[in-house]
């Protein structure tokens, strides 16, 4: 008897998580590749991805998707990874810092968006600022649409600053399980910051980093609020396009493409990070 | 171990009523199919404009609306107010707390939404038979869809009850959508109209009047006024959730083609972008990301703009004294301006028909009307002149409305009929013609062709027929 409970104790604690991810993860996405799958007949389709990939904003929406995640994921890593660093060294006062750095964690991506259209837009804090310093005579027009590389910077500040601390926080908490002792040893053998850093903080922060990589990948792909605020129409991504679809063009079947299409794209940047930031157990420093 | 495990149980059944009472997917996730609206009947199209709001002459109408408890002595019933207007939190929270504060006859429950979500949801419920809708509230051109999918009850004898209410009767008449019953009550009406900041006219063309402006002196008055700021200060609504598609819809193509559909790619369309694209050289270019224009105005980032009543009304009230209001430029074949109209329905099978009446009834006074004018800018369905006793600002915009309703050459446009659920999908046309054609400078022709072929296709699905202005036709309405 004892055995046999002891032996369902593993499942019954899974138990929770396994329904709920079934119920509200398996199931949408069986649903979403039903509905961008099948024809009203029940047969097996491909109509609405043909419809999705001739819509006019399809391959812009494709292009920055990439472009964002190209410039936002990389940037944020290393910023992220400096953060973690500076907080890691338990400076005085590091607390705050770390208090400060996690602000935009609590704050919907919506209203980060808001908050950098009210910086960005033409009377806005930032030409405010520009122009009471004497740098600009007449506002510079950030979120023209005849100026997209702008707009595209605006997105990336926003973006940034809103999920760099996700990352920061998953770095910090790998930083942290990492024993004191092999700091210990690199300073007995004279490893300096910079050595130190590379040689040992990195590497047995990999696990970490892929783990951050992975989500903050994912973020990316999901992005649309803070483009939708700054950039309206302007700048497609794919997310946003579902988004659109479905709520304001009504078109769940093309919308299920779109999502269809994120999700590819979402469980293949996965497998590339754990195929090329492989970590083995004893590099991890766990066995 | 063995004592781990009634905590080990506790947490697995907590977990199951956790996700017992977790929110179940919208009823939306699963689209229902809504029945093609062939066999709907359809609306009269007027030819002529509804005699819109009067000018205020006189006799002050009451202010506070008295509360007229109605002869129950039983608890109000809940009562779903479904509607698609209002949707912006501030316009729910006036909904909630100004408008709907004194109504006794139901506690009701406004909940507001997308057209798309809302016809669902009516239609779902009509479907399945378990019915919690009580009023339903949206544009006329909706009603068609509702009326297909069997979920209108006939409100003809609601009529009687209602006669002391000088309701426009054209609106009357939409309300019985082509059918000799009456499906909806008119509830209010709103429009778009031209706003400018006073800086700016000095800037007008010469020989121009702000009050009967046209597309070309538009460009011309853009012009001028980047000539003398240095900046493109006329702005549009062309924001991700802005209603420019309306004003191509219910103005440009009008104003410049007398129709809308049927002559998406005429020779008289190709000269409307044409022009357009002259006014858009002078147009503050971040108005991709407008969506209500009354913001743009305040911050004078745009001094001259056309927009819905509601979405610049804030500007008026916050800064009275900087701006005028007029009616929207005409095209050669006129001053085509968008009468929306909205109207009341009831679910049919509801369960509280009785609160639903008594709501309509309600939202129909003089009184309320002239509420919803002051606190949301829609204007009252009634043929009764406006309120003497409205606020300064609502006064300023409503001048601009009377005006563009009682211009020479002022004619009516219609919103889109019988779209139902493809409502989305038919803006997506003019959004995407504009994009192409305004943003990244393609071809007009190209483009009216391509999205001519577009559109055809949609309205072949829909079997939808043609609306005001485009010629009443006997299949689907077309693009020549």
């Amino acid at each position: 008897m004892r055995t046999k409970l002891e032996s369902a104790l593993p499942y019954s604690l899974l138990a929770p998580t396994l329904i709920f991810v079934t119920l509200l993860i398996v199931v949408p996405i069986f649903q979403a590749f039903l509905l961008a799958f099948q024809a009203p007949d029940g047969s097996f389709t491909l109509e609405y991805f043909q419809k999705m990939a001739n819509d006019t904003s399809f391959r812009d929406s494709l292009k920055f998707t990439f472009l964002l995640l190209l410039f936002i994921v990389p940037a944020q890593a290393v910023l992220a990874l400096v953060m973690a660093l500076l907080i890691h060294t338990r400076f005085r006062g590091h607390t705050i810092f770390l208090y400060i750095f996690a602000i935009p964690l609590g704050i919907s991506d919506l209203a980060a968006g808001i908050a950098w259209l009210s910086i960005f837009t033409e009377r806005g804090y930032l030409n405010s600022i520009l122009s009471q310093l004497g740098i600009l005579e007449t506002p510079f027009l950030f979120l023209s649409y005849q100026n997209l590389p702008a707009v595209f910077g605006t997105i990336v500040v926003a973006e940034s600053w809103r999920a760099t601390a996700i990352v920061m926080t998953i770095l910090l908490a790998g930083l942290q399980v990492i024993p004191r002792d092999y700091f210990e040893a690199a300073d007995v053998f004279g490893a300096n910051t910079l050595k130190r850093t590379l040689y040992v903080v990195l590497p047995l922060l990999r696990p970490s980093l892929q783990a951050a990589l992975i989500i903050r990948t994912i973020f990316a792909f999901q992005t649309f609020s803070v483009v939708l605020v700054l950039a309206g129409r302007v700048i497609p991504v794919l997310a946003g396009e579902s988004y659109t679809w479905y709520v304001t063009n009504r078109n769940p079947n093309i919308a299920a493409a779109y999502a269809v299409l994120v999700l590819i794209f979402t469980v293949a940047a996965t497998w590339f990070y754990l195929k090329f930031l492989q970590t083995s157990t004893a590099e991890a420093g766990y066995d | 171990m063995r004592k781990s495990m009634p905590v080990v149980v506790g947490l697995v059944v907590l977990g199951a009523i956790l996700i017992a009472c977790a929110p179940a997917p919208a009823p939306t996730a699963v689209p229902t199919q809504p029945p093609a609206p062939t066999s709907a009947p359809q609306p009269v199209a007027p030819t002529t404009a509804p005699p819109p709001t009067e000018a205020p002459t006189s006799a002050p109408a009451p202010t506070a609306a008295p509360p007229t408890v109605p002869p129950t002595v039983a608890p109000p019933q809940p009562l779903l107010f479904l509607s698609t207007q209002n949707t912006p939190v501030e316009e729910q929270e006036k909904m909630r707390n100004v408008i709907l504060k004194d109504f006794t006859g139901a506690k009701v429950d406004f909940v507001s939404d997308a057209e798309g979500v809302v016809v669902d949801r009516i239609l779902a419920e009509q479907k399945s038979g378990k019915i919690t809708i009580g009023a339903i509230g949206v544009l006329h051109g909706t009603f068609p869809n509702l009326l297909a999918g069997n979920a209108l009850e006939d409100l003809t004898p609601l009529v009687a009850k209602l006669s002391d209410r000088p309701i426009v009767k054209e609106f009357m008449t939409l309300g019985k959508l082509g059918t000799d019953k009456q499906y909806y009550i008119p509830w209010m009406q709103a429009t778009y109209i031209m706003v400018a900041n006073k800086k700016a006219l000095q800037y007008l063309p010469q020989g121009a009047s702000i009050d009967s402006l046209t597309y070309t002196q538009l460009a011309e008055w853009g012009k001028n006024i980047t000539a003398a700021t240095k900046e493109k200060k006329i702005g549009f609504p062309a924001g991700p959730s802005g209603l420019m598609h309306r004003l191509t819809q219910g103005y440009l193509y009008p104003s410049y083609t007398g129709g809308l559909v049927t002559t998406y790619r005429s020779d008289d369309a190709v000269k409307m972008w044409t022009d357009f694209k002259a006014i858009w050289e002078y147009t503050n270019p971040q108005s991709t990301t407008y969506n209500n224009m009354q913001d743009p105005l305040l911050s004078e980032e745009v001094w001259v703009t056309i927009d819905h009543t509601a979405r610049v009304i804030n500007a008026f009230k916050n800064k009275p004294d900087d701006f005028v209001a007029a009616p929207a430029p005409a095209g050669p074949k006129g001053r085509y301006y968008m009468s929306v109209l909205a109207g009341l329905g009831i679910m049919k099978g509801t369960p509280n028909r009785a609160g639903a009446e008594a709501l309509i009834e309600y939202l129909t006074r003089p009184n309320v009307q002239a509420a919803y004018l002051r606190e949301v800018s829609f204007y009252p369905v009634l043929e009764s002149a406006l309120p003497t006793d409205l606020p300064a600002y609502v006064r300023l915009e409503a001048d601009g409305v009377v005006k563009q309703s009682k211009a020479l050459d002022a004619k009516v446009a219609l919103l889109p009929i019988g779209l139902g659920t493809k409502g989305g999908d038919f803006n997506k046309i003019q959004q995407d013609t504009l994009t192409r054609i305004v943003l990244k400078g393609e071809d007009i022709k190209t483009v009216l062709n391509d999205e001519a072929n577009q559109l055809n296709a949609l309205m072949t699905e829909l079997k939808a027929p043609c609306w005001s202005p485009d010629p009443p036709s006997t299949g689907a309405c077309q693009a020549k």
